[in-house]
């Protein structure tokens, strides 16, 4: 077991009164909170930054915890002494906090199992909490429909009411033409319930992977398309890669940078909607790199005289 | 032997997934009076001419259930959350012109 500093998580001093503990606590918890941060582990860190306020806003367990001393860094392997909480008087009373659920095992070995104790003598029955979580998945797999195996951490509520975090697998269809922010609802795949009550509901976000070629707005699917200037000025039939595979796309003659073409149907479509890929045109203008391609720009500047800064009028 | 996965096809929760009041108050474990609120406050609001014909939409389901995470961890007050749900819209659009820059 890892010993955790719930004073370096909270970022407060071990001297700290504890108003400056509730301050702390207010603002690292509104920093990491999971639906406002974006951090990859906020979520770890908003439960730990909760586990340490539980612990540090109490008096008798700050007490209980200070009792082993600043010497202890975090992380570090921790297993606590026997006897160690003899006169305080928080065990077995278990903690007043909310979610117990997600506390470590540093805390359930110091301070016990709290709440779930103190709900099976008074609640009998209770539906399992919701789960939230987000799964990132390739725009390929929102084009086409596809199958994914997801492993959530999950707390679990034992027959003697202990409360311990497991590893939850679940196989889930991805519907074709899901978009980012879109969430599955997965009925009775969230928390099991209390006594024979139902299990809460699973709600998966979806989070699309940085993709090197293609972006997605809303249902619409972006790529930029490097051309040539004398596809862009005569025209031209080009390949050009979409999530399903590569098509050809016209380009009109007198084509300017920037210009958007549309490809009808070649976003993310769903049954009753459809997305397109808009393709951008990049024009990309090649190295003179002998004396025979400077003279044909040299010959291009002689036969085609064009002021592209007409506009900024000079 | 290969293991048999059984994939579980869930429910998306899209641009045309509409709930009644009653829908609403199971998926996120709330009373219709909560929901009173929280549309008095701006932060959710009904589809439909009357209170029985109301829907709502997938959004106001997702900024009900932020609104109960948000008043119960952080103890954020109803106008305080509705403050916060349309900070959060925005902060969302920027970071995602941000990323595409």
């Amino acid at each position: 077991m890892e010993y955790k500093d719930y004073y370096k998580i909270l970022g407060v001093a071990r001297d700290a009164t504890q108003d400056q503990i509730k301050q702390a606590y207010r603002k690292v918890a509104r920093k990491f909170h999971p639906d406002i941060s974006k951090e990859a582990n906020a979520e770890a860190k908003f439960k730990d930054v909760g586990e340490a306020y539980e612990v540090l806003k109490d008096p008798e367990k700050r007490a209980a915890y200070d009792k082993f001393g600043a010497n202890w860094r975090e992380g570090q392997h921790f297993e606590p002494p026997p006897n160690w909480d003899a006169g305080f008087e928080f065990r077995g009373a278990g903690y007043t906090g909310g979610d117990s659920g997600g506390f470590s095992d540093f805390f359930e070995s110091l301070f016990g199992h709290g709440q779930s104790g103190r709900q099976r003598s008074h609640v009998f029955r209770m539906k399992g909490e919701d789960q939230h979580a987000k799964i990132v998945i390739p725009l390929t797999d929102a084009f086409g429909g596809a199958r994914q195996t997801i492993t959530l951490t999950r707390p679990m509520v034992d027959a003697n009411g202990h409360v311990t975090t497991n590893p939850h697998t679940l196989h889930v269809v991805i519907p074709k033409g899901i978009i980012e922010g879109q969430r599955i609802r997965l009925e009775g795949q969230g928390v099991p319930g209390y006594g024979g009550s139902p299990a809460g509901d699973l709600y998966l976000e979806i989070v699309f992977q940085e993709d090197r070629l293609f972006h997605a707005e809303k249902r619409d699917i972006h790529l930029t398309l490097p051309i040539t200037p004398w596809e862009a000025a005569l025209g031209a039939t080009l390949t050009v890669p979409t999530l399903g595979g590569n098509v050809q796309l016209k380009i009109p003659p007198g084509s300017q940078g920037g210009k958007k073409l549309r490809l009808k149907g070649k976003g993310l479509c769903s049954a009753s909607h459809h997305g397109d890929q808009i393709v951008t045109l990049q024009i990309v203008v090649p190295d003179a790199k002998t004396e025979e391609q400077r003279n044909l720009y040299r010959a291009m500047a002689e036969k085609m005289p064009f002021n592209p800064r007409s506009g900024l009028g000079i | 032997m290969t293991e048999q996965r059984i994939y579980i096809q869930g429910v998306v929760l899209n641009e045309e997934t509409r709930c009644t009041l009653a829908d609403l108050c199971r998926l996120c474990g709330v009373t219709a009076e909560m929901i009173h609120e929280m549309i008095e406050e701006g932060i959710i609001t009904p589809e439909g001419p009357s209170v029985r014909e109301w829907c709502f939409t997938s959004i106001a389901i997702k900024r009900v259930q932020t609104t109960l995470r948000l008043q119960q961890d952080l103890r954020v007050n109803l106008p305080g959350c509705a403050l916060a749900l349309d900070l959060l819209d925005e902060l969302e659009e920027l970071r995602y012109l941000s990323r595409r820059r």
